[in-house]
């Protein structure tokens, strides 16, 4: 007779071992080589893909039922905060500025670092590798997803949020934080990973979401919160798999330590002009403000990093590059970045405003050395030309980097009054760009950054050549309803009214 | 090496001056008059007389600066890219040597309305 006898429960370990290593099958009748064609062009040099360490031990099994938990909550606050008016708890509608460019600007970056984890995952050959790329592609299209749907909420009430899929491929303030994920997604994987698992993830994360979240709670922005936690637990999974991944790249061969410090530099940079926007959000555009973008960037940046490069020294590692040129530009680069938004803001799906009196104040307290000295005159010189009738707008467009894209809005890094004109001939012809290090990054790979579709440029080429109006239409822009300033605009006077018929018995 | 690569492979630059109709870009920038983010991006004929640049496609933009009615075209100091230049004011654009995408900064040295002395 038969007996039944009870299935023994798995030992995670086990568990982990079938579940992931096991399933690295030895090709029989293909060679390596052919199915991970990507993994040498770079120089990486790999003997032993099994040192890769997974200190996570996560299967998919489980990585469903936890994400899975979460989502459930997070739905169920994000259902609460619409049908309870949630957005009208907010501080101050100039707050949903700061949500317009997050979900125009980097929610599609989540999206962008699904795609190419997704990538990676296939190219490596390593199974921790895989596996381990793999969840985290499936994390960043939650990320994508999540944020667009806490913020489809605002959009039934507010302008600006209706096209943000447009504004990610065509808007000219979009195209920095694309072009970063682009020349990620078009590097090969290992540069990929530097890219985004390390510099992204592990030096820059924490000042995108420490700072935006808490921003978004000290102004009532329930929503935003809610899928800042949601995300917040995979950040660590993901931080730790950047980590190892350039630890894994250094251990393996010692000619890989050169490749890496160069990519470390340019990623920082790269990533330290993206991050330049988080910053003129924290001191700009959030109407309570929790810390100054030099601040965070004390703590998170200069603190964290430079433990973090302590630490890598001992594989031969230096601090990236631009690192003293960052320090420099700390007290300067959020003013210089929203004059020139405020500047352009005819062409932006975004509000801005002139600083009132008592922002300036802030604005002077958190940076001594230079707000008062530099940016008040000019602030408050577009404040009497606003309120003359004739308010500032700079119809010259501008130039633009062509390497990180952004508008060639910088100064010298040791003089506040020369901005940094810096060009290179190549092929015959000229490229410009915002600084020493973009320039850098440029001459490494002349003939990835010369096909740049810098935005500027082609709005006089054909087919806009030129028109205005054809180039709202194109990108999303509703002209006087998205743009300009935030005072007088329609987002105001709903908010207001709103919030009035929210609070009050009239 | 110009690109990392598996095989060789040729960028297609995307702003080369057969794209703009017969014009070009010009970058002009009034250094230390920083109320204008970024140097001016300007669309124009390389036909056009320098002098005409200055007047009806510069001047106007600078407008909104304090210090702009006070500028004279005979007192300016020009540079193009890393050398002293000096614009002959009746000839064109291309007589004057100003190719695609020149990068052209003038000083007004000591008008500085909006900036601390440095
Ligand atoms: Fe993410
Ligand atoms: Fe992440
Ligand atoms: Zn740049």
């Amino acid at each position: 007779m038969d007996m039944k006898v009870a299935k023994k429960k798995l030992a995670l370990k086990e568990k982990y071992k079938l579940l992931t290593r096991d399933l690295g099958w030895e090709p029989s009748y293909q060679k390596k080589d052919d199915i991970y064609p990507y993994i040498k062009y770079e120089g990486i040099k790999i003997h032993d893909w099994d040192k890769w360490e997974d200190p996570f031990r996560l299967t998919m099994d489980s990585y469903w039922k936890y994400q899975a938990e979460k989502e459930r909550k997070f739905y169920a606050i994000i259902d609460a905060h619409a049908q309870n008016n949630g957005h009208l708890n907010i501080t101050d509608a100039r707050y949903l500025s700061a949500l317009k460019i997050f979900l125009q600007a980097i929610s599609p970056g989540e999206y962008a670092a699904g795609k190419g984890f997704a990538r990676t995952g296939r190219e490596f050959p390593g199974v921790g590798t895989q596996v381990a790329c793999q969840m985290q592609s499936i994390d960043e299209i939650r990320h994508a997803q999540t944020q667009i749907h806490a913020l489809s909420n605002y959009n039934k009430f507010y302008n600006g949020f209706h096209a943000f899929a447009d504004a990610r491929d065509r808007m000219w303030y979009c195209t920095l934080p694309r072009s970063f994920f682009d020349d990620a997604m078009s590097s090969g994987p290992f540069e990929f990973m530097i890219a985004i698992g390390f510099s992204f993830e592990y030096v820059l994360t924490n000042l995108l979401f420490v700072p935006f979240m808490s921003g978004a709670a000290y102004n009532g922005d329930m929503a935003t919160v809610t899928f800042g936690f949601s995300a917040q637990s995979d950040e660590a999974r993901h931080m730790t798999l950047g980590l190892e991944c350039i630890k894994f790249m250094l251990e393996q061969d010692p000619d890989n330590l050169p490749i890496v410090q160069n990519w470390i530099d340019k990623w920082f940079w790269r990533g330290f002009r993206l991050l330049g926007v988080v910053g003129t959000m924290m001191d700009y555009m959030l109407p309570k403000r929790v810390m100054s973008w030099r601040e965070a960037f004390e703590i998170y940046g200069i603190e964290n990093g430079g433990a973090l490069f302590n630490d890598l020294a001992r594989y031969g590692i230096r601090p990236p590059r631009g690192w003293d040129d960052a320090g420099k530009a700390l007290d300067h680069m959020s003013h210089q970045f929203m004059l020139a938004l405020y500047q352009y803001n005819f062409g932006t799906a975004f509000h801005t405003d002139i600083p009132t009196e008592e922002d300036m104040a802030w604005l002077d307290k958190k940076y001594p050395t230079t707000f008062n000295k530099y940016y008040r005159p000019r602030w408050e010189h577009i404040r009497k030309l606003k309120e003359a009738g004739t308010p500032y707008k700079n119809m010259g467009l501008a130039k633009l980097c062509q390497t990180c894209q952004i508008p060639t809005v910088f100064t010298e890094p040791d003089d506040p009054t020369q901005l940094t004109i810096r060009e290179v001939d190549y092929k015959g012809d000229k490229y410009h760009f915002c600084s020493e290090g973009c320039q850098h990054i440029f001459e490494n790979e002349p003939e990835k950054y010369i096909q740049a579709v810098l935005p500027m440029p082609q709005l006089f080429q054909a087919p806009l050549s030129g028109d205005l109006v054809a180039w709202m239409n194109w990108v999303g822009l509703q002209n006087g309803k998205d743009n300009g300033d935030y005072f007088g605009s329609e987002d105001q006077k709903n908010f207001d009214a709103w919030r009035d018929l929210a609070t009050r018995n009239v | 090496m110009a690109l990392t690569s598996t095989k060789p492979y040729v960028g297609v630059p995307r702003d080369t001056v057969a794209n703009f109709n017969g014009k070009q870009i010009v970058y002009t920038y009034w250094e230390q008059h920083l109320l204008f983010s970024t140097p001016y991006l300007t669309v124009v004929e390389p036909g056009m007389r320098f002098g005409d640049y200055w007047e009806n496609v510069v001047k106007p933009l600078m407008q909104a600066d304090p210090d702009a009615a006070g500028v004279n075209l005979a007192e300016v100091k020009w540079t193009m890219g890393k050398q002293d230049f000096t614009p002959n004011i009746s000839a064109t654009l291309a007589e004057n040597g100003i190719v695609h995408k020149a990068q052209l900064c003038f000083r007004t040295p000591g008008v500085n309305t909006l900036l601390a002395a440095a």
